[in-house]
């Protein structure tokens, strides 16, 4: 069968960028080394790398990729419309705000604490976004209105935050790194907080795709087909939610991966949401784990933060896509 | 020269209330400070040289009014112009790459200058910033007009091409940010909100100068824009040269818009409301030219005031609340955009 060969060729590709990831870097680790660091540690230099820095970085740089491929492709299919994505739609924005304010309103100071404000600052900002996307009934509004909506409730959102983080230099500390975008130096604990959180969005996200192939039809013809469209939009809105919502706890702001990855991946899966969410979570999580590993090397001895170079190679493929005459029409 | 289109005494009442409301709001804002003022201490201050306050008033707080005001009405009469030449309400310098383009490079320059920037460089600081946030804006906009040009220039395209750059830009400020000193990155973070604070006369000059040259060419350019409302092969036949005109009053547009971006950061959507609030207000056929430059400085001073007196003792930059109140703006202009069109 096509689409399953496609699946193990995706799963190689993952399997490629987890093992780049886990031996290139400022210091290089053969692999031999690594799985000797996995299977048999004996406390060296390398083992302690691999263990407590390369390994976790690259779970949560897995787990944020895949939740962020998935979101971004749920809510292209939720709006109709191809330049929907997480970041720029606000959502990332709208969790940054609520864990910014937590940390200074209530001086919450570790990550599981305010994974739940980085989701509820989500929950509020996605809602608000699919409602400005479905509204207006029959095709929503266009791309050029939803990104401008997008640009909007951004701006809106990063001003009240930078008043917040300007009246408290501490919180700037901590803000500057987190709004670039990292997976670095976030150790194994970060991971074990994220992960509930990502499987429950996948979760939703499964249940979510035979109800959305529906909603492509329009939503006259899924009602028509016995959906109960209220009910699908809630899972996809909770879904992204979700996904987004932890990634963005764990890594900060990381734009373009939602929206590039199902325009790379829909070639392949076609229109069927049953297999683009997963091939999108699979390029997800292999995309970002390639760019952090270029941000590794291309700025030595320094590292570039992979949310710059995601934007670096995210932005161009944006404009390559508004460049196109007719943009797809999902 | 015909400065308002038909409807011109309305345009003269916007304008005059306008600036009665501005002188107003200027003064109000001289007399917040370390010593608080009463609005008639505050002229007694301004016109008497014997007065106390005299230098507190005329070498501080006058010069950061007439900062506000200036950077305001620059601002928005760039918005005025690329709103009417792209005839799209949404297009304004903020989206074309302009202040974004000017944020990246300032920020560069003061990461890269160190704590040094803030000490004893006061000419870096004079001439520097400004220079930088001024070829940073013009490298902004041509990035994006580049980009967007196919075969001619579509507004929309525009738009989105402008949020694609936008947003690298902004990836390559945060990285910037994380770079440099926490506190050079604080200086920076006022900066980049769009802030008044601590503007002397050095930042009014600019402006100013600026906008004495390039009123009197963007009202030559009046008639031109009032032709481009019309598809371009009408407005040829108008005997207008398209592209030249247009090509004119784009780099009037993106030198306002820089120098205002130089002198006070780039404060968030005045470029974009105020020549739509003039539109809604005088009822003509495309933006005012000199009413929306009035209200965006009324629009500035306004919220200058809103931000230093809100979380009084604490003063925001007042880019902060320009983007408070500018973004469910932007939100409404959507909204009912919605259904007209694209």
């Amino acid at each position: 069968m096509r689409r399953t060969r496609v699946l193990a060729v995706l799963l190689a590709a993952l399997a490629g960028a987890v093992v780049l990831s886990v031996t290139v870097g400022a210091k290089t680790v053969p692999p031999g080394e690594v799985w000797q660091a996995l299977t048999a540690p004996t406390g060296t230099e390398n083992d302690i790398i691999v263990r407590s820095l390369r390994v976790p970085r690259t779970l949560i740089g897995v787990l944020a990729g895949v939740a962020l491929g998935v979101a971004g492709a749920l809510m292209q299919g939720h709006t109709r419309n191809p330049l929907a994505d997480p970041g720029l739609l606000g959502v990332t924005q709208g969790a940054a705000f609520a864990m910014v304010a937590s940390i200074i309103l209530l001086g919450t100071s570790t990550l599981y604490t305010y994974i739940w404000f980085g989701l509820a600052g989500a929950l509020v900002a996605s809602a608000g976004v699919f409602a400005l996307g479905m509204a207006g009934g029959r095709g929503g509004p266009t791309p050029v209105t939803l990104a401008l909506a997008g640009t909007a409730v951004s701006a809106f959102l990063y001003a009240l935050t930078s008043a917040i983080v300007l009246l408290d230099e501490q919180a700037m500390d901590v803000f500057r790194f987190w709004q670039a975008g990292s997976i670095a130096a976030r150790g194994a604990d970060a991971v074990w907080q994220v992960t509930p959180f990502v499987l429950a969005g996948l979760l939703l996200a499964a249940f979510n795709a035979p109800g959305l192939n529906a909603l492509a039809l329009g939503e006259d013809v899924a009602r028509g087909l016995g959906q109960n469209v209220n009910r699908t939009r809630a899972v996809g809105v909770a879904a992204v939610t979700l996904l987004t919502g932890a990634s963005v706890a764990a890594c900060g702001s990381l734009s373009f991966v939602g929206l590039i990855v199902p325009h790379l991946v829909r070639p392949l899966s076609g229109a069927d949401h049953r297999w683009l969410l997963p091939y999108s979570g699979l390029v997800g999580a292999a995309l970002l784990l390639l760019a952090d590993v270029i941000g590794r090397v291309v700025a030595p001895p320094g590292e570039l933060e992979v949310g710059v170079v995601l934007a670096l190679i995210g932005a161009p493929f944006f404009v390559a896509l508004v460049r196109r005459r007719k943009p797809v029409r999902l | 020269m015909r400065l308002y289109g038909p409807s011109r005494p309305r345009a003269v009442a916007v304008t005059l209330t306008g600036l009665a409301l501005l002188v107003l709001l200027m003064a109000m804002n001289m007399r917040i400070g370390d010593i608080p003022m009463s609005l008639a201490e505050v002229l007694r201050a301004t016109v008497d040289a014997g007065d106390p306050g005299h230098f507190v008033v005329m070498d501080l707080r006058l010069p950061r009014a007439l900062t506000g005001a200036l950077v305001g009405a620059a601002l928005a009469l760039a918005g005025a112009i690329t709103q009417a030449i792209a005839r799209n309400p949404l297009a304004s310098p903020e989206i074309l790459g302009v202040t974004t383009g000017a944020s990246v490079t300032v920020v560069a320059g003061v990461v890269a200058s160190g704590s040094a920037y803030g000490g004893a460089s006061g000419l870096l600081l004079s001439l520097g910033i400004p220079a930088l946030a001024l070829a940073g804006g013009l490298a902004g906009a041509v990035t994006v007009y580049a980009l967007a040009w196919r075969q001619g220039l579509d507004g929309y395209r525009l738009v989105l091409v402008g949020i694609g750059v936008a947003a690298v830009f902004t990836n390559i400020k945060y990285w910037l940010l994380t770079v440099g000193d926490v506190n050079d990155t604080t200086r920076a973070m006022v900066w980049i909100s769009g802030s008044l604070n601590g503007r002397g006369w050095e930042h009014v000059a600019p402006v100013a100068l600026a906008l004495s040259a390039l009123i009197p060419l963007t009202l030559l350019g009046a008639r031109t824009l009032d032709a481009l409302r019309f598809s371009d092969d009408t407005v040829v036949s108008l005997g207008v040269r398209v592209n030249r005109a247009r090509g004119l009053l784009v780099l009037a547009a993106v030198l306002l818009a820089a120098t205002a971006t130089a002198s006070a950061g780039p404060i968030a959507f005045v470029a974009l409301a105020s020549p739509q609030i003039a539109l809604r207000l005088i009822g003509s056929g495309r933006p005012p030219l000199l009413a929306s430059a009035v209200l965006g400085a009324v629009l500035t001073a306004a919220a200058d005031l809103i931000a230093r007196t809100a979380f009084s003792p604490v003063e925001l930059p007042v880019g902060v609340v320009t983007a408070v109140l500018g973004a469910p703006y932007l939100i409404y202009l959507l909204v009912r955009l919605r259904g007209k069109g694209r």
